[in-house]
């Protein structure tokens, strides 16, 4: 019974509850993921920062946002308005690596060759760091990455 | 064969297959050398992640996790199931066992097999973790080692099989094959599928490291690679259950409830459990949901179901023996009068206890596909399976070494007070650690990290200091933890090396006359309900199957609400 239950569980979610991985996943290649990203970061970054100069990058609300993970960042620095929803794209250039962002806790694996898009709507108005939780070799531990939420209309 | 190949043990009336005996030995030696070597990495790496000590440097610490990885989820516990493998044919059959002179090719390989792994781990060049997912690379030679390994191992697996051949062949047992070799069986079958799985990643990832193939598809390997991490694990599980039944008979003569319903549970391991692997791949990119919905849920379950079975015919079997010896007062005077005292059964319980609370549950609620969303890769992962395969596995394979000693190696077990403490301090530290490290997990720690506090990097995050706590809690539970497993190595390598032999009197007042299934040991008059109570068999394992069940309930509920709180995404 209890099995059962269970097993019911998952497919209702799907169509009542609202925390649900998509189905949505391209084949893609490095190098044409690193292009794509390039020419959002190009067209909307808005700051640096860090001693690396990393970029900032505020895309507009529904957009698409590329998110790049190598050895050994998440790359570019997001910003994202509270509330409003995006199509966030991410692949590895490299190795495997596990997408977590803190403290809200999102996981989920990024696999180069692949390209995952998740339609997210950031409703905290904390800003999120973004983890790596896939072992990817010496840097693993300092690879993190940033996503800042704005309230809207700033 | 002629006689003179076979002993008879006067204490346990068992009869051993003098080469069978010799090969069993060997691989129970070796068994626990490698638990020693993976004991030792346990400490280390604890003690790095007790954020208050923070011992190792992180090129070290990765090495050394890999290394703890391969040792103890591959190598100690595969090489221990072998010994069990040929205990539940030859010795239970009591039947020459096939081939020893290939079992001894096997061992060999698998021998070989380790060294070129760990060397290649300890020479630097393979700190890959025991997934070595791909891209990354790792030297060549830890692929070679885990494929001699793999193909050790499978030799052993047909032996199993050959040898039940013969004992069918030559008639050494009547009616079908008893319960623990049927769950032994079942370990094998899977086994075989398992390492399968692995000789179709391994090999060519094998090749894809010295050069011969270009490139392999990292959702595949994920894929494949799992039917063989995983499953391997199941091996485990099955070859525990067949531990539990097998100490049910031999502390207590118990009988199963139902052979039928536990057989049937066993089966459904081996229908259904593989599929399960793909509960790894969630929140991977590139496959549906309903993919992974009937492959996480629909079969998995099933064999969930089969080892609440097990879990509830065990205590039961046992309940139904001691109220037939008359402990019939109230709902659990069966329980507190069971040989606490005894580490045969005390670790066997805990080992029940252990991986049905922590580990299977945790097991379901982070196999459901948006739940893993909150739980993939943080360390409440290693938090689950220490629960399943440490507590689980490693404590009923430690138990049943205590039942060992005296039968196979015909020795005393010395320092029985040490012993007599032993599973408490290894199965309770370990469940407080587990816990720990679930709750660590929740707040969202990863696993496989060299820092939580994030010293080097360039963008920093600060967990809540209830992490740290919690981390904290886990490296001293797990220190205990180890201290209980080095009591265990000691005991052992002291009573088989050093021990006395065994004379007339049993070492733990059991006897061990139980273990087959040729006599009926116990005949209630009236059936098993007649010892019962309220028209159960066995009222207090159906008492606490029913607490199973609420906290399974809540401890869902709680997750999926906690899950309703993060961003919403589609």
């Amino acid at each position: 019974m209890w099995s059962l239950f269970m097993f019911i569980m998952m497919p209702l979610w799907h169509i009542y509850g609202k925390q649900n991985l998509s189905n949505e996943a391209y084949r893609t290649t490095p190098q044409a993921y690193l292009a794509k990203a390039q020419a959002m970061v190009d067209q909307y970054t808005v700051r640096t920062e860090t001693a690396a100069n990393l970029p900032v990058v505020r895309p507009p609300p529904g957009s698409d946002v590329y998110l790049v993970a190598r050895l050994w960042q998440w790359w570019p620095l997001l910003e994202l308005e509270q509330g409003q929803s995006y199509r966030l794209h991410i692949s590895s250039m490299d190795w495997q690596h596990g997408f977590s962002l803190q403290p809200v806790n999102i996981n989920a694996q990024i696999l180069p060759g692949y390209e995952m898009v998740l339609t997210v709507t950031p409703d905290t108005a904390d800003s999120q760091t973004i983890i790596c939780n896939e072992f990817c070799g010496l840097g693993h531990h300092n690879m993190t990455g940033k996503i800042y939420i704005v309230g809207g209309g700033q | 064969m002629s006689k003179e190949l076979f002993r008879t043990c006067p204490e346990s009336g068992l009869q051993f297959h003098k080469p069978a005996e010799l090969l069993m030995r060997s691989h129970a030696v070796l068994a626990v050398v490698i638990l020693l070597f993976g004991g030792i990495t346990a400490l280390l790496v604890t003690l790095t992640r007790w954020p208050a000590v923070h011992l190792l440097p992180a090129d070290r610490f990765y090495q050394i996790l890999t290394l703890h990885g391969v040792n103890m989820l591959i190598f100690w516990i595969i090489t221990f199931e072998i010994a069990v493998l040929y205990f539940c044919s030859s010795t239970l059959l009591k039947c020459r066992l096939a081939t020893p002179r290939i079992a001894w090719l096997g061992f060999a390989l698998m021998l070989i097999g380790i060294v070129v792994n760990n060397s290649a781990v300890l020479n630097g060049d393979a700190s890959v973790m025991m997934t070595s997912y791909v891209p990354m690379p790792a030297n060549p030679n830890f692929y070679l080692g885990l494929i001699l390994f793999a193909v050790g191992a499978l030799l052993g697996c047909f032996i199993f099989l050959g040898t039940l051949v013969v004992a069918k062949e030559e008639k050494t047992y009547e009616g079908s094959i008893p319960l623990v070799t049927f769950g032994a069986l079942t370990a094998c079958i899977i086994a075989v599928f398992t390492i399968a799985s692995g000789a179709v990643i391994l090999i060519p990832t094998y090749l894809w490291s010295i050069g011969y193939i270009n490139n392999i598809d990292a959702a595949m390997y994920r894929l494949v690679w799992w039917a063989l991490g995983h499953s391997s694990q199941q091996i485990n599980v099955a070859a525990h259950v067949a531990v539990w039944y097998a100490i049910a008979a031999i502390v207590f003569g118990a009988r199963p409830l139902s052979e039928k319903v536990s057989r049937t549970a066993f089966f459904l391991y081996i229908a259904f459990l593989q599929i399960a692997s793909a509960h790894h791949l969630l929140v991977d990119p590139g496959l549906s949901s309903e993919w992974k919905i009937f492959n996480t849920s629909y079969a998995m379950y099933l064999a969930v179901l089969a080892s609440m079975v097990h879990g509830l015919t065990v205590p039961g079997s046992i309940e139904v023996a001691q109220r037939a010896k008359g402990f019939t007062n109230g709902l659990f005077q069966w329980l507190r009068k069971a040989p606490w005292g005894n580490p045969v059964f005390s670790g066997m319980f805990l080992s029940l206890i252990g991986f049905g609370f922590i580990g299977g549950i945790s097991g379901v609620v982070m196999g459901t596909e948006q739940i893993n969303i909150i739980i993939h890769n943080t360390i409440y992962v290693p938090g689950h399976f220490h629960a399943t395969v440490v507590i689980g596995t490693t404590l009923a394979f430690m138990s049943l070494t205590y039942f060992l000693i005296p039968v196979l190696f015909r020795k005393q077990v010395m320092l029985p007070s040490l012993a007599r403490i032993q599973p408490y301090l290894f199965g309770i530290g370990m469940m407080v650690f587990t816990l720990a490290l679930m709750g660590a997990g929740t707040l969202g720690v990863e696993r496989r990290h060299f820092d939580m506090a994030f010293t080097d990097a360039m963008i920093g995050f600060d967990y809540p200091a209830s992490a740290y706590t919690l981390m904290g809690i886990a490296g001293m539970a797990g220190v205990a933890a180890i201290l209980g497993g080095a009591i265990y190595i000691l005991v052992t390598v002291l009573s088989v090396f050093f021990g006395k032999p065994v004379g007339s009197e049993s070492t733990y007042g059991f006897t061990t006359s139980t273990l087959t299934r040729a006599e009926p040991i116990i005949v209630p008059d009236g059936g098993h309900a007649a010892a019962g109570k309220w028209g159960f068999a066995a009222p207090g394992t159906f008492l606490l199957a029913i607490f199973f069940l609420l906290v399974f309930v809540l401890y869902y509920a709680v997750n999926w609400k906690y899950l309703a709180s993060v961003w919403p995404m589609s």
